[in-house]
């Protein structure tokens, strides 16, 4: 057949297509987007916050996330040099789990308990399930559940900002019922107050966050959910809705944390539900529990519950 | 600004129609030989009904339709019948074709019956001529038109929507007949509005148009039925369902067709070969295809008589430009990519597309980022089906609607880890069928 079609092309145009062609199922384009386009973009709404943070505790803000961030990257490339893996450090998906790992890490933390961090949530926290896609958790939220269980006190040891006098955080205050001045919302909305590193500034988590949703990486249904149930939930229990939606650490928890792409539900409605868990979660915790935040582990709570929100959230085909 | 029409989902994809959309529209010279395949169509391949060294003439009927869902095919050149053999196919099998070598005169049968006064004939007379001139879907399905226009007595359609959205990258075929041919397509329209007895026409035409749309502004002011409907620029915009969807807000549900929601979709190429059939009696021997891409020296739009093979079309556009990676019968979302240039050109060729760099993708892990979802205009979850195909579960990818797949490609295109979601699907498919 296939020499007949030659023999009556014989001739140039038969030796230009002697040679391969490529022969694949469509579509035969693809969109430029790639992991490292989508780390890129929350690496750079990160930023905002990471400047922040330099602003309020100093420099030494700058060398945590540091540390945190090679040791990530370095976790990565020896753990996939050891099995024999293919180095994918060059997604920068370990970098954006250094960042944020740091930004959930009190200001005054040693930085040898930074570096063991990082090498648990690469290790722990997602190589061992077999790297980017198929982690269960957030792996950033695995390293500081460990630090905390670990080293408790230097996780609880908080920092005023700009002189690093020791304090308590806003949460800390209202939970033990201390007798310090808390913070007005414009010190929050800007990030003067005490907390881990990267949670402050509600002003500076929102401009990264308004990028995320612009570049389409993230979408409202998380962040919404999550920050509208602990509002709602506030109002009928009588608490103050805007202190508990700033003080903590749920500004980065509902843009950076609940919205990372493998550990949350697949569908919009999945995430809906996603959402309102971890809402219901952070009060619950906060309110009855035995420590003043909750985001951390109500994060990681409804993680757990991802591929089970995915099966009952399937999506009606259209028409019917 | 006008709200445009539209439906949920779908991709941006770059475009790359500037290739193609100022050139004007030409006529092909005649192939020195043609292989006209006797299946060009979704149904029953013809029966050949001529015999090799026969002398047979342009629009002659070589091969006989096999009921009801099947069509007639003729000859597109005069000249005298080289073989009868199987054939490589643009769908990539081979199939029993007619291969006939041209005589140069073009020598036309001489009892075509032109019908000028086409609003006394009746449905069925109309039908019958659109049987006969062997009228598919232009569009790409390639469906035989005169079953789609016969619809079941139970059946009431209000509206015909000539599709004219063309949201394949690349092609330019459909707007270029929409410019040259506008009062051809319209009667076309007519003809079909009268033949299933609809009041409404309407011609969805994508935003990007504007050529189309200020000249269909013009003439739709003399036609009182017939409505314009401009739509959002999106893939995949020209999908039966979506179109109907974006226009009128009606659903057809999963394994239905528009007829049950009292619609009827054509495309307008189709319109043409239905007008060209009744009002002048020619059978469908030729259509439009885009000629395009990097690999191609003078891209362009091209009347070509079917059966012409796709390396007699290259070298009527100046040949290729460098050495070809991939070339594609169709456009670069849902065109089948072909091992050779010596395929024959059939009624559902939209398009050749002759890349000369094809990037391959190695596919990754998915990161669940749901992207393929967010897009599927569908709404099914190609990760999940893909992921259960990889696991060779079958009874859990039926569960996920696999049918309802259209394989517009959109999942594919966005996905970030580049994974062949559509491969997986179709392979889910055929091994889901295989099982039932």
């Amino acid at each position: 057949m296939n020499r007949d079609g030659a023999l009556l092309y014989r001739g140039k145009m038969e030796e230009v297509i002697s040679q391969r062609l490529i022969v694949s199922v469509s579509p035969h384009i693809r969109a430029r987007e790639d992991v490292r386009t989508i780390m890129s973009d929350v690496i750079f709404a990160l930023s905002p916050a990471l400047g922040a943070s330099i602003i309020f505790f100093g420099w030494r803000a700058l060398l945590i996330v540091s540390v945190s961030i090679f040791f990530s990257v370095a976790s990565e490339f020896f753990w996939q040099k050891l099995w024999r893996k293919k180095i994918t450090v060059g997604d920068l998906s370990p970098v954006v789990t250094g960042m944020l790992l740091a930004f959930v890490l009190p200001p005054s933390s040693p930085l040898w308990m930074v570096a063991i961090g990082a090498f648990v949530a690469i290790t722990l926290g997602k190589q061992i399930f077999g790297g980017l896609g198929y982690n269960p958790f957030n792996p950033a939220l695995v390293a500081r559940a460990v630090l905390l269980a670990s080293w408790p006190v230097y996780m609880t040891t908080w920092t005023k900002p700009f002189d690093g006098v020791t304090t308590a955080s806003p949460l800390g205050i209202v939970k033990m019922e201390l007798d310090q001045r808390l913070p007005s919302y414009l010190e929050m909305f800007l990030g003067n107050r005490a907390g881990c590193l990267g949670e402050i500034s509600v002003l500076a988590l929102l401009l990264g966050a308004i990028y995320l949703l612009y570049r389409k990486q993230i979408t409202w249904h998380i962040p919404v959910s999550y920050i509208g149930t602990v509002g709602l939930v506030c109002l009928l229990f009588n608490r103050d809705p805007l202190f508990n939606i700033m003080a903590g650490g749920l500004i980065l928890g509902a843009f950076f944390m609940a919205t990372d792409l493998v550990t949350s539900p697949l569908t919009r409605r999945g995430k809906l539900v996603f959402g309102v868990g971890c809402g219901l979660l952070t009060v619950l915790i906060r309110f009855t529990g035995g420590f003043p935040e909750g985001v951390c582990y109500s994060i990681l709570i409804m993680n757990m519950l991802t591929p089970i929100i995915d099966k009952i959230t399937e999506p009606k085909v259209f028409g019917s | 600004m006008k709200r445009l029409f539209s439906f949920k989902g779908g991709v941006h994809p770059p475009y790359f129609k500037e290739l193609t959309s100022g050139q004007p529209l030409r006529r092909a010279s005649l192939p020195k030989k043609v292989v006209i395949p006797l299946s060009q169509h979704t149904g029953r391949p013809a029966k050949p009904i001529v015999e090799v060294g026969d002398e047979v003439k342009t629009g002659q009927l070589i091969g006989e339709s096999d009921g009801f869902i099947s069509l007639p095919i003729h000859s597109s050149l005069s000249g005298k019948v080289l073989d009868i053999k199987p054939w490589p196919h643009p769908l990539g099998h081979t199939v029993l074709s007619v291969i006939v070598e041209s005589d140069g005169r073009d020598e036309w049968i001489s009892d075509l019956t032109a019908h000028e006064d086409y609003f006394r004939l009746s449905p069925e007379e109309i039908r019958e001529i659109v049987n006969s001139a062997g009228i598919a879907g232009l569009g790409g399905a390639a469906f035989p038109t005169h079953v789609k226009l016969t619809p079941p007595e139970s059946c009431e359609i209000d509206t015909v929507i000539l599709n004219g959205c063309e949201c394949e990258p690349y092609l330019t075929c459909d707007h270029k007949l929409m410019l040259e041919y506008s009062q051809e397509i319209l009667e076309g329209l007519r003809i079909i509005m009268q033949t299933v007895d609809a009041d409404r026409g309407i011609i969805g035409v994508e935003a990007n148009k504007t050529d189309v749309i200020s000249l269909l502004e013009k003439e739709l002011r003399r036609e009182p039925g017939i409505k314009l409907a401009v739509l959002k620029v999106k893939y995949p915009q020209g999908a039966e369902k979506h179109l109907i969807d974006a226009v009128l807000k009606r659903k057809v549900p999963p394994g239905k067709l528009p007829l049950d929601v009292g619609v009827m979709v054509d495309n307008v190429g189709t319109a043409l070969a239905i007008r060209q059939a009744v009002k002048r009696g020619i059978p469908l021997i030729e259509r439009v295809v885009t000629v395009t891409g990097s690999g191609i020296k003078q891209p362009q739009n091209l009347w070509v008589r079917l059966g012409t093979l796709f390396a007699d079309v290259v070298s009527q556009c100046g040949g290729l430009l460098g050495n070809p990676e991939k070339i594609i019968a169709g456009g670069p979302m849902m065109g089948i990519a072909q091992y050779t240039l010596d395929i024959p050109l059939i009624k559902g060729t939209s398009g050749i597309l002759i890349l000369s760099e094809a990037e391959t993708f190695p596919e990754g892990d998915c990161i669940r980022c749901g992207k393929c979802i967010d897009v599927c205009p569908v709404n099914l979850m190609p990760t999940v089906i893909a992921q259960h195909v990889q696991h060779t579960d079958w009874a859990s990818v039926r569960r996920y609607s696999p049918f309802d797949c259209m394989e517009c490609g959109a999942c594919a295109y966005v996905c970030p880890v580049k994974i062949p979601l559509v491969q997986y699907i179709k392979w889910g498919k055929e091994e889901v069928k295989e099982r039932e």
